[in-house]
């Protein structure tokens, strides 16, 4: 996928309009329209074409069942689902259909329903929303296949249409999903743990949704799917990791999954899923890994003193494997592990001592030009452990930190270099040997650049002060003499 | 390629930590004097404002872009999915074992679906099949259970269909309109058709509506009477293939023992691939 379209994703992302939908299609020869495996997608049909075959698929003959195909087929076509759902009665004859008890038509019908559930038009979703309550009735059926069309397209128009939801929530979609939750069927859950997904996307979700969601059995059941998902059912955990996420981000909930032991679970989880790297690893891993490591790091980030209870080392061995296992190809997954790194080392001492027992304080420090985000990240760590006192100064200023720390003095980056700054407070503050080798290394010259920089430059004249480097040393007070004794 | 320390992974696999909290690295010698002793050090610079915290972020944080956009393309069906393809087995055809239904089939999906669209939830008095259990249960209760008309004459014994909904209602139409305005279902909700005044199991065929075993015609405003609704029909369901020359409405069994059930898993094999779909191609 080329550049242009990441930054035109990213750009949606960041105006809260990327809109995910998953469809779910046959793989039959005669579809697909070539041997090379060339996908094409129909040209739009005329609307006499369209109309032509509403009314083959309304006839009762033996040609029904193939103009539904091809109504299928045709549907394909974004133009050709707008002109299909402003023909009159268009979507009464699929729900007809639907509801039947033909085997085939119903199932066709269905496949029809979720081409239309796929479209980027809202238009065409909401036309659906007659569709809803009967969606909801087949997840109580019992065919894996037919009920996991049902999910998806229930997903994709949960995320396409406010109205949509507006109506399934007193449909009563949570109570349903939740009996569905306890289906055998991998692939059933997977399909409803997109539907919730999408449901707890949605910007209502904090005070409609996620209320329902925690007083219903769905949340120990999805805690229980995400860590079992290496066992059986990696695509179903994805899911349901995605769901923890939203719910846990919306901060409205977590008291509830903390008392549902999610902690010490997903904690357990990660662990496991570093033994599982690089060897067996399957493709995808961290799609799994990522929304793991963002519940980890909310929940830690919870009131509750809640971090003693994953005092384990092991965390911190997991952290870096992964990051060492996603570097190269994920490179986002090094920032969610950052941020989870804070969190563990913001507080309590533990991991901050382990950081260092376990050396791992050059990992950490060859993060620090992965990215500007990286950046600052490795920098919060480094003050949370500098900030400890003056045996963890000791320890990072022989590391050495230093010679990679110079050069960050240098980068464009304000956020960046202010972070860098504050970390040389605290070195300095607590190890004044630091100081010293700094002034050694011509660090106090990368100061000197910042003076005119309106964020930075309090805080490099300070420092400057306390390297014994003020700015225009000559014109010096008395309390000043004993420092030109010192450089 | 990150320098991490020889033998790390071996540390995932021992037991979990002693109790106590790892102490901090060595005591270190007594520091040199530092220039300023911390006593004359004045008060913490104001500029430097760094205090350890832990982060709480919300949904929209930037931290959360790329990986957002990561999970958007998974979705799309742009990445390489996780899960395998789900594969329907093609076994040689068979039909289905339910004496009088002549259907056909070449993979077991398709034999589940037929079997429990028609078949499954089916009721025993009338042959309506359900879509589930559920509304096959209250089916039963409301149209054959003549002990349930006499309590209804004196209590709400007409359940919401709705799950999780505890209400009940003193009749159907109660029911309907507490269906409509509550739960936002259609006022022509296909599997809320109150109990026929003609009464008999028989009167659900119809023959008039269908003189030949070929499903009816469906005009654009009558599409609600539908003629393969499933409230409606009763064994003449069995026109799966419209097939001119037989006319299965004609011979309704008995009495069908619905003994017989497929496991509710099936293992699958080899056959046609489902999948998840990226973006098409115009060619």
């Amino acid at each position: 996928m080329g550049t242009d379209s990441i930054t035109a994703l990213r750009k949606a992302r960041r105006q809260e309009q990327l809109v995910s939908k998953r469809l779910l299609r046959e793989d039959t020869a005669a579809e697909e329209g070539g041997q090379d495996g060339a996908e094409i997608v129909p040209d739009p049909l005329s609307e006499d074409e369209v109309l032509e075959l509403l009314r083959g698929v309304q006839r009762a003959s033996e040609d029904r069942k193939r103009s539904l195909s091809r109504l299928r087929w045709a549907l394909q076509n974004k133009e050709t689902q707008q002109k299909f759902v402003r023909l009159d009665g268009s979507i009464r004859t699929l729900i007809g259909l639907f509801t039947s008890s033909l085997a085939d038509m119903q199932m066709e019908a269905a496949r029809c329903l979720h081409e239309l559930s796929h479209s980027s038009d809202p238009a065409v979703a909401e036309a659906c929303l007659p569709v809803t309550s009967y969606l909801l009735t087949y997840l109580s059926g019992h065919s894996v296949e037919f009920t996991e069309l049902c999910l998806y397209t229930l997903g994709n128009l949960v995320v396409e249409s406010e109205a949509v939801r507006k109506q399934l929530l007193p449909q009563g979609i949570i109570p349903v999903l939740a009996s569905c939750i306890q289906s055998p069927h991998e692939a059933v859950l997977e399909g409803l743990g997109y539907v919730l997904s999408q449901l707890l996307q949605a910007k209502e979700a904090p005070t409609e949704i996620i209320p329902l969601v925690l007083d219903s059995v769905l949340p120990q059941h999805m805690l229980r799917l995400v860590c079992s998902g290496l066992k059986a059912g990696i695509g179903a955990a994805v899911e349901f990791a995605w769901c923890l996420h939203y719910i846990v981000c919306s901060h409205t909930a977590n008291a509830a999954l903390l008392s549902l032991g999610a902690l010490p679970a997903l904690t357990s989880l990660l662990l496991d899923l570093a033994s599982e790297i690089p060897q067996d690893a399957p493709e995808g891993l961290e799609l799994l890994v990522c929304p793991v490591l963002r519940c980890l790091s909310n929940l830690l980030a919870e009131e509750t003193d809640c971090e003693v209870q994953i005092q384990d080392e092991r965390l911190l061995v997991a952290l870096f494997l992964i990051l060492q296992c996603f570097l190269q190809q994920h490179p986002f997954i090094v920032q969610e592990c950052l941020w989870l790194l804070n969190n563990l080392t913001a507080d309590k001492p533990f991991f901050c001592s382990t950081l260092l027992g376990l050396d791992l304080l050059p990992a950490l420090l060859q993060l620090l030009p992965c990215s500007q985000m990286a950046s600052v990240l490795v920098l919060t760590v480094l003050c949370n452990i500098a900030e400890k006192g003056p045996a963890y100064c000791q320890q990072l200023h022989q590391q050495p930190a230093l010679p990679l720390l110079l050069p960050t003095l240098t980068l464009p980056n304000p956020e960046v270099v202010g972070q860098c700054l504050e970390l040389l407070h605290l070195l300095f503050l607590h190890w004044p040997e630091a100081a010293a080798d700094f002034v050694r290394q011509g660090g106090h010259r990368a100061l000197e650049q910042h003076q005119s920089t309106p964020e930075l430059q309090e805080r490099a004249r300070a420092l400057l002060d306390m390297v014994g480097q003020p700015l225009g040393a000559s014109t010096f007070s008395p309390c000043h003499a004993t420092l030109s004794a010192f450089s | 390629m990150l320098p991490l320390p020889p033998g790390l992974r071996r540390r995932l696999g021992e037991g979990p930590p002693p109790p106590t909290p790892a102490p901090p690295p060595f005591a270190p010698p007594a520091p040199a004097p530092p220039l300023f002793a911390p006593s004359l050090l004045p008060p913490l610079p104001p500029p430097f404002t760094f205090a350890p915290r832990r982060l709480r972020l919300g949904p929209h944080h930037p931290l959360f872009e790329d990986g957002d956009v990561h999970r958007h393309l998974y979705l799309q069906g742009v990445l390489t999915s996780l899960a395998e393809v789900a594969e329907r087995p093609k076994v040689s055809e068979f039909s289905c074992h339910i004496s009088g239904c002549c259907q056909v089939f070449d993979t077991l999906e398709g034999y589940e679906h037929h079997y429990n669209t028609l078949h499954r939830n089916v009721c025993s008095f009338c042959k309506r099949s359900f879509p589930s259990g559920h509304l096959l249960d209250i089916h039963i209760l409301e149209w054959h259970d003549s002990l349930f008309q006499i309590m209804a004459e004196k209590q709400n014994m007409y359940k919401c269909l709705v799950e999780g909904c505890a209400e009940k209602f003193k009749s159907s139409k109660d029911r309907k309109d507490h269906l409509v305005t509550v739960h936002l279902y259609p006022a022509d909700f296909r599997f809320d058709r109150p109990k026929k005044v003609k009464s008999g199991p028989k009167h659900v065929s119809s023959p008039t509506k269908q003189g030949s075993s070929m499903p009816m015609d469906v005009s654009v405003e009558m599409s609600e009477q539908f003629q393969v609704d499933p409230m409606e029909i009763g064994p003449s369901e069995h026109t799966e293939i419209p097939r001119p020359a037989a006319s299965p409405s004609s011979s309704v069994p008995e009495k069908r023992l619905y003994k017989s059930r497929i496991p509710s898993t099936i293992c699958f094999g080899q056959g046609a691939t489902r999948g998840f779909k990226g973006p098409r191609k115009k060619v």
